[in-house]
């Protein structure tokens, strides 16, 4: 199912936000994939000048010894150490909160971030750990069957609301 | 004792790789995901924090039947990298009752909890019978079994290969020095051609070539400047001179002139070809000092990246293990 959902101005929400913050030289951290798409849209817009971090978390997961690893595991790239540093961590759905848990543990394997604040373009319904995003750009009620995917379609980034087949 | 290559038991009934006994018949997706995601692990020697929880709570036991310091040392350190809890076991076992000495010795291990058996024995076969003989959800690495495989040492040199040269379909690469007692080249000849290598060629005295390697689509010389002509990649193997039984090469100074990788030697080769040995080196019977510190080695990059190379062998396989 394709919804006409209002992407651009969730977007701008978010952007507003990061700038209203004004928080000084903070680090942008989108987590793979589909957090990475938005945050080089946040990038873009709020022009952050430290180069974008992403995070692949595949190995922080806390269901590796039910479901073993995802086929492709990228390489997580922090260009700039975090030590210290104020960081908006990026991610394009929240859902269960268990990747930001896992994201949060990765991060803190590089370093002693001064501040993590979490932002993320959809909050949905279905939370099972006690992580809410500080900002976001828009929410969803979704069953436990719907699954919500961030894509980008003609250079514009799309939301996909699924059934998964149960 | 069988060292049959045995797909089936490498996969489980959804077809995830369960254990790592031998490249020989492994799709190239498989190895191309380990290579992928040995990319992931080389950074993160370089983190704050050098451990990640993937292994957490699990017993890795290093069971080594047969001298090794490297292997065991770098598998140690991916083990220990991931979490896992490690013990090292370097036993002696009888010869007289051997399969049954080593069985009982892997279920009073298993009776502990083991989760993950890394095996290195003088006797080809070992890791699959030890495999065979465990319940399903206890996997087995295989560290190098008597001349039959080292699948994760030629994992770690297709990963350096593909760090510097980038396409395997393009590269020819040669294989210098006792084939026949090498297991190193047999699971690096399995991989080259799974992965598309243009050419493989063997180069070594006739006595220490197999007589069956152009059934495994390998063309072999006994001549180094024939043999070197246009390669990109040389690997020296080490002469094993505790399995020389003394006939099969005439003295080692003669087996240093004619194979030994001198810098004159290596001008036959590709200008921009590079020099890999699986160590530990004879400097002076296989390789000249001044060819294994040149620029050309990546030696000792082989050694950083067996870390990285094993970490991600270890995680492929362990992933939905709990029980």
């Amino acid at each position: 199912m394709r919804t006409a959902l209002d992407i651009d101005a969730a977007i701008e929400r978010m952007v507003s936000y990061i700038r209203t913050e004004n928080i000084p030289e903070p680090l942008l951290i989108g987590i793979h994939t589909g957090g990475v798409l938005v945050a080089e849209v946040l990038h873009r817009k709020t022009g952050i000048t430290e180069p974008l971090g992403t995070l692949d978390i595949s190995f922080y997961r806390d269901d590796f010894g039910r479901v073993g690893l995802n086929p492709q595991v990228r390489a997580s790239h922090l260009p700039v150490s975090v030590e210290d540093r104020n960081i908006f961590l990026v991610d394009d759905v929240l859902y269960t909160g268990r990747t930001i848990r896992a994201a949060l543990n990765e991060i803190f394997s590089y370093g002693r971030p001064a501040r993590v604040i979490l932002g993320v373009l959809v909050k949905r319904t279905g939370r099972e750990l006690p992580i809410q995003p500080d900002f976001t750009g828009m929410e969803l009620e979704l069953a436990p069957d719907q699954q919500a995917r961030i894509t980008i379609e003609a250079s514009s980034l799309a939301i996909n609301i699924a059934e998964i087949p149960g | 004792m069988s060292a049959q290559p045995s797909r089936s038991i490498q996969f489980d009934d959804q077809g995830n790789l369960r254990h790592f006994l031998t490249i020989d018949a492994l799709p190239a997706e498989t190895l191309v995901q380990i290579l992928d995601t040995a990319e992931s692990f080389i950074d993160f020697g370089l983190r704050e924090i050098r451990k990640m929880p993937l292994l957490r709570g699990k017993t890795v036991v290093n069971l080594f039947f047969e001298p090794s310091t490297r292997t065991r040392t770098t598998f140690e350190i991916a083990a220990k990298r991931l979490s896992a809890d490690v013990i090292n076991m370097s036993a002696t076992r009888m010869s007289t009752t051997k399969g049954e000495s080593i069985l009982d010795t892997v279920r009073t291990l298993e009776a502990m909890h083991t989760d993950l058996f890394v095996v290195r024995d003088h006797a080809s076969g070992t890791p699959h019978l030890i495999a065979d003989h465990l319940p399903s959800h206890v996997r087995v690495i295989n560290a190098g079994d008597g001349r039959h495989a080292h699948p994760t040492q030629a994992m770690l040199d297709m990963f350096t290969i593909r760090q510097k040269k980038d396409d395997f379909s393009r590269l020819r690469v040669a294989i210098v020095g006792d084939i026949l007692h090498s297991r190193v080249a047999r699971s690096q000849i399995h991989a080259l051609s799974i992965l598309g290598a243009r050419e493989i060629r063997v180069i070594g005295p006739r006595t220490l070539i197999p007589t069956d390697i152009q059934s495994m689509g390998v063309n072999a010389t006994t001549d180094m400047t024939d043999g070197l002509d246009d390669i990109d990649v040389i690997i020296m193997l080490r002469i094993q001179r505790e399995r020389m039984d003394g006939q099969l090469i005439p003295s080692e100074q003669e087996f240093f002139n004619r194979y030994g990788l001198t810098e004159e030697k290596l001008r036959f080769a590709r200008p921009d070809a590079i020099v890999m040995h699986p160590g530990p080196i004879n400097r002076g019977l296989e390789i000249a000092s001044s060819v294994a510190d040149s620029s050309r080695s990546v030696i000792l990059n082989q050694v950083t990246n067996g870390i990285a190379v094993r970490m991600s062998i270890m995680a492929r396989i362990m992933g939905g293990s709990g029980r």
